[in-house]
């Protein structure tokens, strides 16, 4: 039986959700030129997956198996749509910036994917834990991309500029391309490889 | 006419789900190593997702919308808070129905398309094309416009990535960046690729 601690830490670095169960990697490409929408979007994805997690494994013994996946949907289902609500009242720009991608939280395959894979195993402490140390492992992700976006890209971080750009002459020369879809793939891309020198146990075989 | 021609290559080509929304990205990297399995995928796409979008286009516009129910008698509900539930009920039945009817009248069509099928409900390009049709506020016809360009979109770029990786093979990639890593870096080449065909209008 894994500890608490390893069921927290394992999935951040050994098995990350993007780096490695390729889980979840819509959101992660399409908010990520702003630290501001990234951290809100982290902030719900943990919440969502840490309490469906600790729901559906609260709910497991009764579950029956032939229904099991339209009963997690209609858990995270609801538990997105009080994510949604709460943002839309307390956070309006940013939820409307984020537009339809707090809603694909339903479809993210980290949350179904945890649900179905470790919940319906285990106890709810565990799995809340087990919730927890994938949002983190996501959100890190996550706040990576976007800070090397949002710094290269407009010179700012959280709306602060870092490097005075040209345009507000400044000495910076922005990076325009990192501000496009395209430059989100090249650095989860990079990020994969320095993972893969580091934890050299997740290169893939040729085949 | 030509409103219609007009979104339907705006949904393929200059808002491509996969390569300009990142939608369906989980599957669209998982399943893409063979051409064969990647037009099977890309087929079943389409077809759900222009079966999906117009039913919840319905949804959206007689039960849900502010006002909507009015033909009920209840002018002033709003139930558009109960919209995602919805709309994954809808895909959720939509790609049961299907399986059913593909196993009973084409069963080799069932038998190719095998385990995608049931995939198909949690890829998010198929709930992302509702919600945007959600929030664009198509109507019936534009949806299904939208739907089948959307889908169509989504299964052209799977099967250019799906070659492109069968290619990979005489190539020689460093070794942390083999398999994942390599397939987001094409990934972003083809995305930007796709970029070339903004600001076309018909």
């Amino acid at each position: 039986m894994s500890t608490a601690k390893d069921v927290f830490l394992d999935p951040i670095f050994n098995k990350n959700p993007i780096g490695l169960q390729i889980l979840g990697i819509c959101s992660a490409l399409a908010v990520t030129s702003k630290l501001e929408t990234v951290i809100v979007m982290s902030l719900a994805v943990t919440f969502v997956v840490a309490s469906s997690n600790f729901s559906v494994s609260l709910m497991r013994r009764q579950i029956p198996s032939s229904i099991r996946i339209i009963a997690q949907i209609t858990v995270i289902a609801t538990l997105v749509i009080i994510v949604d609500q709460f943002l839309k009242a307390y956070a309006f720009s940013v939820s409307k910036q984020l537009s339809v991608f707090v809603g694909l939280i339903i479809t993210n395959c980290i949350v179904l994917g945890r649900a179905e894979a470790f919940a319906m195993k285990n106890p709810p402490v565990l799995s809340f834990i087990d919730g927890l140390g994938n949002g983190v492992g996501y959100s890190l992700v996550l706040v990576i991309v976007a800070f090397f976006r949002e710094l290269l890209g407009a010179g700012k971080l959280l709306g602060i500029t870092i490097l005075p750009t040209t345009n507000d002459g400044g000495w910076y020369l922005a990076n325009g391309l990192m501000l496009l879809p395209p430059s989100a793939f090249f650095i989860i891309g990079l990020l994969i490889w320095a993972l893969r020198c580091w934890k050299t146990d997740q290169i893939e075989e040729e085949n | 006419m030509e409103h219609y021609l007009s979104l339907l290559i705006k949904s393929i080509f200059i808002e491509n789900m996969a390569l300009a929304f990142f939608l369906g990205m989980c599957t669209f990297l998982a399943v893409s190593k063979k051409v064969d399995t990647a037009v099977g995928l890309g087929i079943a796409v389409v077809a759900v997702q222009t079966i999906t979008v117009p039913i919840n286009n319905l949804i959206y516009q007689y039960f849900l919308k502010a006002g909507a129910l009015s033909w009920l008698g209840i002018p002033d509900t709003d139930l558009t808070f109960i919209g995602l539930i919805c709309y994954i009920g809808v895909i959720a039945a939509i790609v049961q129905i299907l399986e059913m009817v593909l196993d009973r009248y084409v069963p080799s069509l069932y038998n190719a398309l095998g385990i995608f099928l049931p995939l198909i409900t949690v890829n998010c390009a198929i709930l992302g094309g509702s919600l945007f049709m959600v929030e664009r506020d198509y109507n019936f016809a534009e949806s299904v416009v939208f739907g089948f360009g959307s889908g169509t979109g989504w299964a052209l770029a799977i099967v250019a990535l799906a070659g492109i990786r069968e290619k990979m093979k005489y190539s020689d990639v460093p070794v942390g960046l083999r398999g994942l890593g390599i397939t987001f870096m094409i990934a972003g080449l083809m995305a930007m690729a796709f970029m070339a065909f903004s600001g076309i209008q018909l």
